[in-house]
């Protein structure tokens, strides 16, 4: 059930925003049309396969591809030095006066993970691909490997890059830390860690490339970013302009998509071939080698008065960065920024690191480092209360942000804060306590709220552009280069053309995800596309609507103040000229039909010290989780039985789309909390299939239910916020603090394993 | 490297197609690759996800697992052939647009199939079974919650409680 609250927003009725239409490409992927990336072929292709390094580390002794090229059928292998330019700068935040070392295409002396690819084999089918892989001789000579954090930042660690393990550090020293905690009556402590997850997305990383005649570089991609076209061209040696990248509606991202990934190796095939050419990864690549998100150990200190109000926090963050920086000093930078969560706090000191080790490298992944550290601050809220004797929901709505609050780091707050509504909402929904199933069960209630950033960093002066016309039929058109994840951004653009322009849904086609025919509109990546391209779309389609007037105003000889538009064209005191005629009209009068825009997100100076930084992002999604969970004493199985998220999301412009991406969110974060993690045995990845790695099933979710709140404060499109990540937040946290109230201990570690929840079982018992 | 096809012929959607295959050409990639049919997905290769259902007689097999040579003497029905006569969205279909029940739609064409096949069999699911009927097929978008919603649409849109 999904209850959307009364707008506060905007009196004024929208249409069609605002209402939970069919998403358009709904038809088409029930009826099995819809190509994905991997259900394109080209006649003559040819299929490439990565060799990759079956050691976490290790000098490379010596390549040959003498075998492989005699198998029948190969027709290149490709190692470093075939590659224009070997090297991925990282343009990441990293340490002063250090620049960050580049990742490889292909490498040439020296291997840094499992599954680092070594070379590129070409072939005309894939049988002879799998012959040829194996017949490519490396010889490695091992390395000491890496596979501790923490160990690796010790001064007598053996290095991953040279010059010190140390990628990224940020620190907030904020207020008078060591002051407040001297005169402090409440301090409490903890410690916190969470584990390495894949993205697991259903459609692995596939593409296809082939040459056009006019030169370029086609490659049809499942992507999130069609504007790595750039880098792209840089390691073939090709100017921008000859690499185009199409991306096709993908089978999922969650941030997996967000770096390269085979992109490089199709357009290095293609050229060397001439011919088109496919890449598959297979499940297994995508496990053992695609980056994750960050392991990371958190130390918590905090202090708190006698009445609750907290005082300071002092957190210490390490975070596993794995092989190559890729863009894991921007996630510490996000964790760094949300570790004290959506709580007013004046003393804030943390200082968070990231460090190179010879594990898998970590990367984007919905949450973006605002994931990690609520497991943490939601525990720490949870102690302050207890310790002060007083309720945790009030601690809580006693100590939430406000708007015109500064965040430790220094921005100020600038939309509304509902965090209170969103606690409010949960425990309304969540109901009576279910009854256990056994004497051996227990049932607990968890509760834990969030916050998370929406839109890129300031200083990446982030910009979205789109194009809005109409055909002389009475169409509409957008273009804008957005690749579509799934979560139906190219839908919300049709609505908001739609809405604007006054024409009905289906009147709408939006072109997309094309780097070298729509307007570029930026990477669907940190929760930022509907809020900047729609932003675009929106201030096209109004440009539009005000040409559409004026073209009236010409044509008819009525003043723009008689004008208005309705549905399915331009009303005016004689009645409705229809679309179509007043394009007609626009054209005879030299008023254009269509319109582009860009929109700026707001900007910032880089900053090194997070404290008194005016800006850092656009702006913040705040929400509530509640669960109950069983706990069987006997196994430690924890099986969540009623779940309510909340979310103010200031508009939603597709309330389906919301609820729905709320829904998935909150499993994927029960699959975090509860049962999936990529194993390890010194650097070696021993997690490569599908069993192997516990997302969670059907069987496995409990009942959902989905509080959409709306604050009509955002700085998207109608007021809208972001959602596409922040409701996977608090839910590791919601569960903890369900078990705690289920068995009198609390899990600090993730996931929730059985043997970790026997652990508080017992620990919960001898209190 | 020239491997030894064989002639098969496959009885996919009503369709007969005639490809020639290797013997250890996969059922998943004789209908993506030789037949051109690429609704069904490849998600895993290994049997797990269930992205590659199909039906083969009506029964649920994940076409990854199968050989394209053991499927000569079936009935292939994939997503492509779940539209009614007329083009228009067969009953299951038509509850998933009614219920949203996808987003990015890749492991879509395999709970399709699945709960073609589950309510021949169980025409009238409770939600429980709703439930069950789609727990071996996974999907990383939707929660399931609206899946399992359109199970119980389907049923009704079948008319399975008449
Ligand atoms: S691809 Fe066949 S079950 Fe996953
Ligand atoms: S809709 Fe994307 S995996 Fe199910």
């Amino acid at each position: 059930m999904t209850e959307t609250l009364p707008s506060t927003a905007d009196a004024r009725g929208t249409r069609v925003v605002n209402h939970g239409v069919k998403r358009q490409d709904s038809l088409e992927k029930l009826l099995g049309k819809t190509r994905y990336a991997g259900d394109f072929d080209v006649a003559g292709q040819l299929h490439a396969r990565l060799v990759r390094s079956p050691v976490p580390s290790a000098r490379i002794v010596s390549r040959d591809a003498t075998a492989a090229m005699d198998v029948p059928g190969v027709v290149a292998v490709l190692f470093g030095e075939d590659v224009p330019n070997n090297d991925i700068p990282t343009n990441t935040a990293g340490i002063k006066g250090r620049p960050l070392p580049p990742s490889w295409v292909l490498a040439v002396d020296r291997v840094r993970y499992h599954g680092e690819p070594v070379a590129l084999v070409v072939a005309e089918n894939t049988r002879a691909l799998a012959a040829a892989e194996a017949l490519v001789d490396v010889e490695y000579d091992v390395l000491p490997v890496v596979s501790d954090p923490e160990a690796a930042l010790e001064h007598d660690s053996s290095e991953v890059h040279e010059g010190g393990n140390l990628l990224s550090q940020w620190r907030i020293d904020r207020g008078d830390v060591d002051g407040a905690f001297a005169d402090a009556p409440i301090i409490v402590e903890g410690r916190y860690e969470a584990q390495v997850v894949d993205h697991a997305y259903l459609e692995p990383e596939t593409g296809i490339g082939w040459l056009d005649d006019e030169g370029v570089i086609n490659i049809r991609v499942s992507t999130q970013e069609i504007e790595h076209y750039r880098r792209i061209a840089r390691v073939v040696g090709l100017p921008d302009a000859k690499v185009r990248v199409q991306a096709p509606y993908l089978g999922g991202g969650f941030g997996g998509k967000e770096d390269m990934t085979v992109e490089p190796y199709i357009a290095l095939a293609v050229l060397r071939t001439g011919r088109p050419v496919k890449m598959v990864w297979s499940r297994q690549e995508s496990l053992t080698a695609r980056a994750k998100r960050h392991p990371v150990r958190m130390h918590y200190r905090t202090a708190a008065a006698a009445d609750g109000t907290l005082l300071a926090h002092d957190i210490q963050i390490v975070s596993d960065a794995g092989a190559y920086p890729l863009l894991s000093g921007f996630v510490l930078l996000y964790i760094t920024l949300n570790a004290a969560g959506p709580y007013r706090c004046d003393n804030v000191r943390v200082h968070s690191r990231a460090a190179y080790t010879n594990n898998t490298p970590g990367s984007a992944f919905r949450g973006f480092g605002g994931m990690q550290p609520v497991l943490a601050y939601e525990a720490q809220i949870d102690k302050v209360a207890d310790a002060a004797g007083l309720d945790r929901v009030e601690v809580r709505k006693a100590n939430a942000f406000e708007a015109g609050d500064r965040i430790p780091a220094g921005q100020r707050i600038d939309t509304a804060v509902w965090l209170p509504q969103c606690i409010d909402a949960v425990l309304d929904a969540i109901g009576p306590r279910p009854v256990p199933s056994s004497p051996e069960h227990r049932v607990g209630l968890g509760l834990a709220c969030n916050v998370q950033p929406y839109g890129r960093v300031a200083w990446m002066n982030d910009s979205a552009s789109a194009w809005v016309g109409c055909e002389r039929d009475g169409g509409v058109v957008v273009r804008c280069g957005v690749p579509d994840v799934g979560g139906g951004q190219v839908s919300s653009l049709a609505q908001i053309a739609a809405e604007v322009l006054h024409v009905p849904l289906e009147k709408v086609t939006v072109h997309f995800g094309d780097s070298a025919r729509t307007p570029l509109a930026g990477r669907t990546t940190a929760t930022r596309q509907l809020y900047m391209s729609g932003n675009a779309v929106l201030s096209a389609a109004e440009e539009l609507r005000a040409q559409l007037v004026q073209g009236v105003v010409k044509g008819t000889g009525h003043g723009a103040a008689d004008l208005t538009l309705a549905e399915g064209g331009v009303l005016t005191p004689d009645g409705v000229v229809p679309l179509a005629e007043v394009v007609a009209m626009c054209m005879a009068n030299g008023v254009a039909i269509n319109a582009m825009k860009t929109y700026f997100a707001p900007t910032g100076e880089p900053v090194r010290e997070l404290v008194d930084s005016e800006r850092i992002v656009p702006d913040f999604t705040f929400g509530a989780h509640a669960a109950y969970v069983e706990v069987d004493t006997r196994t430690g199985e924890v099986r969540p039985l009623r779940y309510v998220a909340a979310h103010d999301v200031g508009r939603a412009i597709n309330p389906l789309s919301v609820r729905g991406q709320i829904e998935g969110a909150v499993v994927q974060g029960l699959g975090y909390a509860l049962s999936e993690r990529i194993v390890y045995d010194e650097g070696v990845n021993l997690t490569g299939a599908f069993y192997q790695y516990a997302i969670p099933t059907a069987a496995d979710c409990p009942e959902i239910e989905v509080k959409i709140l709306e604050s009509g404060e955002g700085v998207g499109p109608f007021h809208a916020r972001g959602i596409g990540e922040p409701p996977i937040g608090p839910c590791a946290a919601t569960i903890a603090s369900a078990v705690e109230d289920a068995v009198g201990a609390r899990p600090t570690t993730l996931p929730m394993l059985a043997e970790t929840v026997l652990a508080c079982v017992d620990e919960g018992a001898a209190r | 490297m020239t491997e030894t096809r064989y002639d098969v012929r496959l009885h996919v959607n009503g369709t007969v197609h005639d490809v020639q295959v290797p013997a250890r050409r996969l059922l998943s990639d004789a209908l993506r690759h030789d037949v051109g049919l690429t609704g069904t997905h490849v998600g895993c290769e290994h049997g797990v996800c269930g992205a590659c259902t199909v039906l083969m007689d009506g029964r649920p097999v994940r076409s990854c697992l199968v050989l394209a040579v053991s499927a000569v003497d079936a009935e292939i029905t994939t997503v492509e052939g779940l539209a009614d006569a007329d083009g228009s969205l067969g009953p299951v279909q038509q509850a998933f647009k009614e219920c949203h029940g996808l987003q990015c739609g890749f492991c879509t064409p395999g709970f399709l199939t699945t709960i073609t096949a589950g309510l021949e069999e169980n025409p009238s699911p409770t939600p429980e079974e709703a439930r069950e009927m789609v727990a071996g097929n996974l999907c990383r978008c939707t929660g399931y919650q609206n899946i399992v919603a359109s199970v119980l649409r389907a049923a009704e849109l079948r008319g399975g409680d008449a």
